[in-house]
């Protein structure tokens, strides 16, 4: 195999040829690289200029593989292999080689940085002559899309991308649509009715000729790749035949058993056992919980049924598996609350009197259990002091490091409420008031001038032992006032905690079947943090809303549309383009044992059990490798980071190195085991 | 018993999309570290087949570093584990075969971690140092007693699985 193989040395002007002689690395290139045809230094390779050197250089002196020593090929590989490319070379016969981010810019040594120039320069060539050409794949994007979570982001996308013409399919684990927002009462800063912005686009998304929905049904399982992913979705049974119901709620009526509402009333209230989620529930098909159920528990009762105009109620109902094919999937999962019990010392479900912020959303609701009264557990008596206790579950290295986010916008919100609708006075326990979006700051100055104290603190205990005859019958918020410099005992009526915002428990889970990751807090990973908020290292997958991260409802909302946006531009695009970089099994050579089968995270390795032999699925594999490594017999070959091209990398990059030091006998001292 | 003159030779093998970009990282930032590791670059720390480890180590290199995504931030979900557990597998073989495992490191390193990465190579460099050369390749090439002796082990083991089959 004799290649032609033209190295290219960037001087990038003095930022790599400030600390790397790259005149010398191109000379020592060009007389010991084995088959290099040409070696060149030039002040800017990716410069216009430069590409086409090594255009005409491919042209005219047939060169058959290159390598260009410049920056990060996180870079400039792209326009690197453009230039292979325009000039008729396949562009996976390039190597790029980084001297300017791995060497020039993190040493100060100017020898040692030319000798690791060479190194690196020697490896690329090493491996760029057993490189081979590579065909890219194109697949054609289907215009379907499915959207996880019907939450206000996943409305938001839904809405997006269905306006646009596009179908979609809706998938939402409660019976309804809304998410938290459709449990709040008034949203920060602006106060509005969340139930009055939010339901119209309930509504809208659930009239919408191209929304498919899906609620009450789970995401079941995910194969395919962008462009053509196949979805199972189960649709679990809700005992309603939804083609006949009407949702005229008389089976909801005269249901004779009522069970405690622990989702939307967060156990607040009740409800029944058949049951719409909230009165604006969309779409208005109720649910029959049949854990509950009078008739599925004892085997008598059937009101239900016996009630319903249209007999929609059908006791046979199972889980239903439905199928749906699309190019891309939107992630809006969503949150659940914390779980305030995990800080005992608060007193959450000890002391009557505490609340979590989602009971007191419910509290102040004018649909919640009290219609909006804020009273204490009794039912009637209106509090006469309220605390408010921030970070519970946030910024603490015992439960959640990061920040919630909302939390201190939420606890204003609820102050406004407190001192708008009773006598109350309110104080706000806080470690620092974070109202950084718009008008968020002037709705802090707002409560201030209200008479809202902030008490700036961590909070160490609630508790109802009294010191004080005035504390008496009342909790006791014990803190240490950080601006004032000591302990105080504050005794109020109600507490409210601050919960904050959690990962789903299955975030994780569903991520797996989609085939993306979370962070170490739960929260779904993003391309990039700043420049690609809403795509993941997965194609096709995007998120929004707070399963990635801790969001407001603007924020959501933005990020909701912003994945539309980018599901839109594949869309449109029609076609997206796949890298040949993937995995091969030799058939031939395969024994099909089968190891590299459960190594794969996306389940692209398939076992023909007749042939004895394990497979690739090209289309699902992502190239990471781990079964090429993992294979016993070696059979298994990485397009593009094979073992000839990684062994004839490190022997390059090692080219000094070889007999190194040449020992003697009497030098070789093994060392002992263990 | 250092060398102060000793400059160990070590071989990186970073993943492209953490540890790789904390590298890139690291020179954007210019924060300077021991020019003595020179990286290659792998789609996925699970790519690293120990048989990369001992050909670095065969080939002169006094020391390996293998850096990845940090668990559960693994581009491919999860296979930054699987190099883990074959990490550990390895450090027991080297220390059977007599080689010093604390030359070979497995270190975590996200794209934002290029301060860290700086420091986790140059520790390595200084821990190798430490330990002298490894001149591996220099004990069986130089040394024709030790060559000899191998080739036969070769050839045995060869004519053994003849009879197998």
């Amino acid at each position: 195999m004799s290649e032609k193989i033209g190295i290219y040395v960037c001087h990038c002007g003095s930022n790599i040829a400030g600390t790397v002689d790259v005149e010398e690395v191109a000379r020592w290139a060009g007389k010991n690289v084995e088959d290099v045809a040409i070696s060149r230094d030039y002040k800017f390779m990716c410069s216009s200029l430069g590409q086409s050197l090594i255009e005409e250089d491919i042209k005219k002196e047939g060169l058959t593989r290159i390598v260009v020593a410049a920056c990060s090929p996180h870079l400039h590989e792209k326009t690197f292999r453009q230039a292979c490319e325009n000039a008729g070379l396949n562009p996976y016969l390039l190597q790029m080689t980084n001297i300017r981010e791995h060497c020039s810019w993190v040493h100060i040594d100017k020898n040692a940085a030319t000798e690791k120039a060479k190194a690196l320069v020697a490896a690329a060539a090493g491996r760029v002559r057993h490189q081979r050409p590579l065909e890219r794949m194109y697949v054609k994007v289907n215009p379907a899309t499915l959207v996880i979570g019907g939450g206000i982001a996943g409305l938001q996308a839904t809405l997006e991308l269905a306006d646009a013409g596009y179908p979609v399919y809706l998938v939402e684990r409660e019976p309804s649509i809304g998410g938290h927002m459709a449990q709040f009462d008034k949203t920060f800063p602006t106060l509005d009715c969340s139930a009055c912005i939010l339901t119209p686009k309930m509504s809208e998304v659930g009239q919408h000729d191209k929304v498919t929905m899906y609620t009450y049904s789970e995401l079941e399982e995910v194969s395919g790749s962008v462009g053509n992913f196949k979805v199972k979705i189960r649709q679990k049974a809700r005992m309603v035949t939804a083609a006949d119901c009407t949702g005229c709620g008389v089976c909801v009526e005269k249901c004779p058993r009522k069970v405690v509402d622990d989702v939307f009333e967060v156990g607040m209230a009740t409800r029944k056992a058949i049951y719409m989620q909230f009165p604006q529930a969309v779409p208005r098909i109720p649910v029959l919980d049949t854990a509950n159920c009078t008739y599925f528990t004892r085997g008598k009762c059937q009101v239900c049924a016996k009630v319903c105009p249209t007999n929609a109620i059908d006791y046979t109902q199972k889980d239903e598996i439905i199928e749906v094919e699309v190019g891309n999937i939107i992630m809006a999962t969503g949150w659940k609350p914390f779980d305030c019990k995990r800080i005992p010392q608060y007193g959450f479900g000890r002391l009557a009197n505490v609340y979590t912020n989602m009971e007191f959303e419910r509290l102040c609701n004018a649909s919640g259990p009290t219609n909006g009264k804020i009273v204490l557990r009794d039912g009637k008596t209106e509090p006469k002091s309220v605390a408010i206790i921030h970070c519970v579950g946030s910024r603490d290295t015992t439960t959640n490091t990061y920040c919630s986010n909302v939390c201190c916008m939420a606890a204003m919100k609820f102050g406004h409420l407190v001192l708008e609708k009773t006598q109350a006075e309110v104080y706000s326990f806080y470690i620092d008031v974070r109202a950084p979006q718009k008008d968020y700051e002037e709705f802090y100055q707002r409560l201030l001038e209200e008479g809202m104290h902030f008490v700036r603190g961590k909070v160490a205990e609630v508790t109802d032992a009294a010191r004080q005859p005035d504390e008496a019958g009342r909790l006791i918020v014990q803190v240490e006032d950080t601006l004032m410099g000591r302990q105080r005992r504050i005794p109020v009526d109600m507490v409210i905690l601050m919960g904050g915002l959690e990962p789903q428990a299955d975030a994780k889970e569903i991520g797996l079947k989609c085939g993306i990751s979370c962070s170490m807090a739960g929260w779904y990973t993003e391309r990039h943090p700043k420049l690609d908020p809403v795509a993941t290292m997965t194609d096709g997958i995007f998120v929004a809303g707070v399963c990635q991260g801790p969001k407001d409802i603007p924020a959501s909302v933005a990020q909701g549309a912003a994945a539309a946006a980018r599901v839109a531009g594949m869309i449109t695009k029609g076609q997206v383009m796949i890298e040949p970089i993937v995995a091969s099994i030799n058939e031939v050579e395969c024994s099909g044992c089968r190891i590299c089968n459960t190594m794969c995270p996306y389940n692209a390795i398939d076992y023909d059990g007749e042939k004895n032999v394990s497979h690739v699925i090209t289309a699902l594999c992502k190239g990471c490798g781990t079964c090429v490594a993992a294979c016993p017999a070696g059979v298994i070959s990485g397009a593009h980071y094979n073992n000839e091209q990684i062994f004839a990398e490190i022997e390059g990059v090692l080219w000094d190195a070889h007999g190194n030091g040449a020992a003697t006998e009497k030098e070789f001292v093994p060392v002992a085991a263990g | 018993m250092v060398n102060e003159n000793f400059e160990p030779k070590i071989v990186g093998f970073c993943c492209n999309w953490c540890s790789y970009r904390a590298a890139d990282l690291a020179g954007t930032a210019r924060i300077k570290y021991s020019p003595n590791v020179r990286v290659l670059r792998v789609m996925c720390s699970g790519r690293v087949d120990p048989s990369f480890v001992m050909k670095a180590l065969a080939s002169g290199a006094d020391g390996v570093l293998i850096a990845g995504c940090h668990p559960g931030e693994c581009h491919y979900i999860e296979q930054n584990y699987k190099a883990m557990r074959r990490y550990s597998i390895l450090k027991h073989t080297l220390r059977a075969m007599g080689v010093e495992p604390d030359r070979v490191r497995l270190v975590w390193a996200s794209a934002a971690e290029g301060q860290q990465l700086a420091e986790a190579i140059d520790l390595l460099v200084a821990d190798v140092r430490k330990l002298g050369p490894l001149k591996w390749p220099g004990n069986w090439t130089e040394n024709g007693q030790r060559a000899e002796a191998l080739e036969t082990l070769l050839k045995e083991h060869e004519e053994a699985f003849e009879v197998v089959s």
